[in-house]
């Protein structure tokens, strides 16, 4: 059989339908699909792809025992390296990790490695897969980490299997944090995926602390010294999002990504009001920003029943820094790119309510430090169109509230904690960081490589203490 | 989950309630503020801590029935038990000695919150003077407690039935004609109290922090719904604030954000289900 160069497709909801609703858009492969798939493995001898991974899953392997029907085995062989697969085979960008690397890639399209993570993974969530609980010893030490996000879980999980007797802060009331808060419903299922897949790690004994804000309810320093926690982690993301500082911004209707998506996704503001927490989403809507975050604001606005949603972005589409699959999903969804334009202000109304955005064009000029080419306003092009609501999606910064109670952690500049790449080792000793506190914004998946380091880092960190004494 | 201790109602839709929180009792400030959810499907309500007790293991908060989250809390009673309660939340006040008389002005339930400041300020060895200011003689509140802790206050009722007739900036312009030589003044209440205060006190040269009470999601600093210009500059009322310089307070801006979700959520008020949905 000849072997084909494409990927098999996957099964997703019509565009037109799914527009309406916050049901999953992507509705994942079936048994003979995954193992056809599967079966477009080579099996290099010197396997790429697993270098492309950030937590170094045994690609080739999981791969090998989805062609022998084996999907017990490969879900195993998968959760050797991530405790997360339904997860990441969701939202990992494998195009730019494994697939990458893919000696398939060299002549048509890779094996779809993420599309074959989640069919296992999934697999295991619907049958409720059993977790072997690893009983920590009476005398075990005691690690705290402090937020539930993926570099945070990841770290977690490590540890406890290693046999310490882990607890994890997290400041909001539900676990997960960007996974959870940020990340909506159709690309990313709430209770049937992202609890789940938490409870797995729960059922691990980890021990998990709601309404628990770091800085505030206790410092690092208390949680060493008091509470008797032989380390900390930290992998707080990055939360604090940015502005333009345009004039307008504070006006109503104006959202950062940050309140609109977790208005929708953690407080379900779309069920208002079964749920109390509301949201407005108006007419005509701007996103500005050209990431995933602003795709998924675009798509929950338009699920919301916006008549017309607009991606506003300043560089061209060769730039958007978003994944190209949620790019064409937003397109087929009908949602409308303005590229190299940037908002100069927002005008609003009489009672203070968004009436318009104001935008200029641009161009690209010369490259900056980022090596992408610098976007450059064209005089005199500026233009005007109504909006009821307009959503900043560029970015966010490092939450200042540990930084500022905790002495002796080195900041960067910008506020990011100063940790070691490989150990996530901070400037104080037994506290390790890492994830988008550290790197700022960046994915999940290197988030959950950054928090498996630093589980391999601390327990190292605890053997030697403990040898010490 | 979080057990409340106790309820009352202070005035008509005024209500004070005592929730069992050991652990945000331990780390309490004046100053601060808590969130609560009441059950699953809640919103996360902001409230200002109206006082703490560090060995009892209580938070005591004060509100008034507002919109539905705030209807739903009053309706609940001694011994039933709160989803989420999270805080403390806030920077702290700022509390030390100060060079002259130290001013707490509380407007309606704003009082509430003046309270553990004007205690801390007084623990602190300052003179410390109230103003309490409300519509009308029925409904001060807190006002025993406050004497306790300061040496002088001072009423104020809209309609005059109790002490000066008019708003809380007659007691300020009272004090700063006696010549009380007040180095600070802390003023909680209505945006349009605060601002009136910020105004009185600009001229005369006197700091003057505002307590403000954005709508916000997370508490955290992580939505940015509760930003407010300052100064020129936008900061996030729960990491930077609550307590800002009133004189550098964009209230206009504040105000006008305060209503983003009053014609929602009027709307719902009066939706009546005929299709037996809704919320219980």
């Amino acid at each position: 059989m000849a072997l084909s160069l494409k990927k098999h497709e996957m099964p997703v909801q019509d565009p037109a339908v799914r527009a309406h609703n916050f049901d999953e858009v992507a509705l994942g492969y079936d048994e003979e699909t995954a193992v056809a798939e599967a079966e477009r493995c080579l099996h290099c001898k010197k396997p790429m792809c697993r270098q492309g991974c950030p937590v170094s899953i045994d690609i080739p392997s999981f791969i090998e025992k989805i062609k022998e029907r084996d999907f017990d085995g490969a879900l195993a062989k998968i959760k050797e390296s991530n405790g997360l697969p339904a997860i990441c085979g969701r939202v990992c960008p494998q195009e730019t990790q494994c697939e990458q690397k893919c000696i398939l890639a060299h002549k048509g399209e890779a094996v779809a490695i993420g599309r074959l993570e989640r069919f296992v993974a999934d697999r295991g969530l619907a049958k409720n897969e059993e977790v072997q609980p690893v009983k920590a010893a009476d005398d075990a030490q005691k690690v705290a980490i402090i937020g539930s996000g993926p570099s945070g879980l990841s770290c977690a999980g490590d540890l406890a299997k290693k046999g310490y007797k882990v607890t994890v802060f997290e400041a909001l009331h539900k676990a997960g944090g960007v996974l959870s808060y940020g990340i909506p419903e159709f690309r990313l299922p709430k209770d049937a995926v992202v609890q789940k897949e938490i409870d797995n790690i729960r059922k691990l004994g980890v021990e998990f602390q709601m309404d628990a804000v770091a800085g505030r309810l206790f410092t690092v320093d208390e949680l060493m010294q008091d509470e008797g926690y032989d380390a900390v982690f930290i992998g707080t993301g990055a939360g604090l999002p940015r502005f333009q500082n345009i004039p307008g911004e504070n006006l109503n209707g104006v959202y950062s990504a940050n309140e609109f998506l977790t208005r929708c996704n953690l407080m379900k503001a779309y069920d208002f009001p079964n749920a109390v927490t509301p949201i407005k989403v108006g007419k005509r809507v701007a996103v500005v920003g050209g990431g995933n975050v602003a795709m998924d604001a675009a798509r929950t606005a338009l699920r919301l029943g916006a008549e017309s949603v607009t991606i506003v972005y300043r560089r061209s589409e060769a730039e958007l820094p978003a994944r190209k699959e949620e790019v064409e999903h937003a397109k087929e969804e009908g949602i409308a790119f303005q590229l190299l334009t940037n908002p100069v202000e927002v005008l609003g109304d009489e009672n203070g309510w968004v009436k318009e955005l104001r935008c200029i064009r641009m161009e690209l000029g010369e490259p900056d430090a980022s090596g992408r080419r610098r976007p450059v306003p064209i005089e005199g092009s500026e233009f005007t169109e109504p909006m009821d609501t307009v959503i900043i999606a560029i970015g966010t910064g490092a939450n200042p509230i540990i930084s500022r109670t905790t002495p002796g952690l080195a900041t960067t500049k910008r506020g990011y904690i100063e940790a070691d790449e490989e150990s996530g080792q901070t400037s104080k000793e037994g506290v390790f960081a890492g994830g988008d506190i550290v790197t700022g914004a960046a994915t999940v998946i290197l988030a959950m490589g950054a928090g498996r380091k630093a589980a391999a880092a601390i327990d190292a960190y605890l053997q030697e203490k403990k040898n010490k004494h | 989950m979080f057990k409340i201790l106790s309820k009352e109602e202070l005035s008509p839709n005024v209500y004070a309630m005592t929730i069992e929180a050991p652990r945000v009792a331990k780390k309490a400030q004046p100053g601060q503020f808590i969130i609560l959810r009441i059950d699953e499907e809640g919103e996360r309500v902001p409230l200002t801590i109206a006082d703490f007790d560090r060995e009892k293991g209580t938070i005591l908060l004060v509100f008034q029935t507002i919109g539905a989250s705030t209807m739903e809390l009053a309706a609940l009673n001694e011994g039933d038990e709160l989803m989420d309660f999270v805080g403390p939340l806030g920077t702290p006040s700022e509390i030390s000695k100060m060079d002259g008389t130290v001013v707490v002005v509380g407007g309606g339930i704003g009082v509430a919150p003046t309270y553990p400041i004007a205690r801390a300020m007084k623990e602190a060895g300052n003179k410390v003077i109230a103003i309490m200011g409300a519509k009308t003689k029925d409904i001060l509140i807190m006002e025993e407690q406050m004497k306790a802790v300061t040496d002088e206050i001072l009423v104020t009722t809209d309609d005059g039935s109790r002490g000066i007739k008019g708003f809380v900036t007659y007691a300020v312009q009272a004090l700063v004609d006696r010549g009380e030589n007040i180095a600070q003044i802390t003023a909680i209440g209505p945006c349009i109290m605060m601002k009136s205060v910020a105004d009185a006190t600009r001229d005369l040269g006197i700091k003057t922090v505002v307590s403000l009470n954005p709508i916000m999601v997370d508490g955290t600093g992580m939505c940015g719904g509760c930003r407010v210009t300052v100064g020129g500059e936008t900061k996030f009322a729960c990491v930077d604030g609550p307590e800002f310089d009133g004189h550098q307070v964009d209230f206009q801006g504040l105000m006008s954000r305060q209503r983003m979700y009053r014609d929602l959520e009027a709307e719902e008020k009066d939706h009546v289900c005929r299709i037996g949905l809704g919320r219980k």
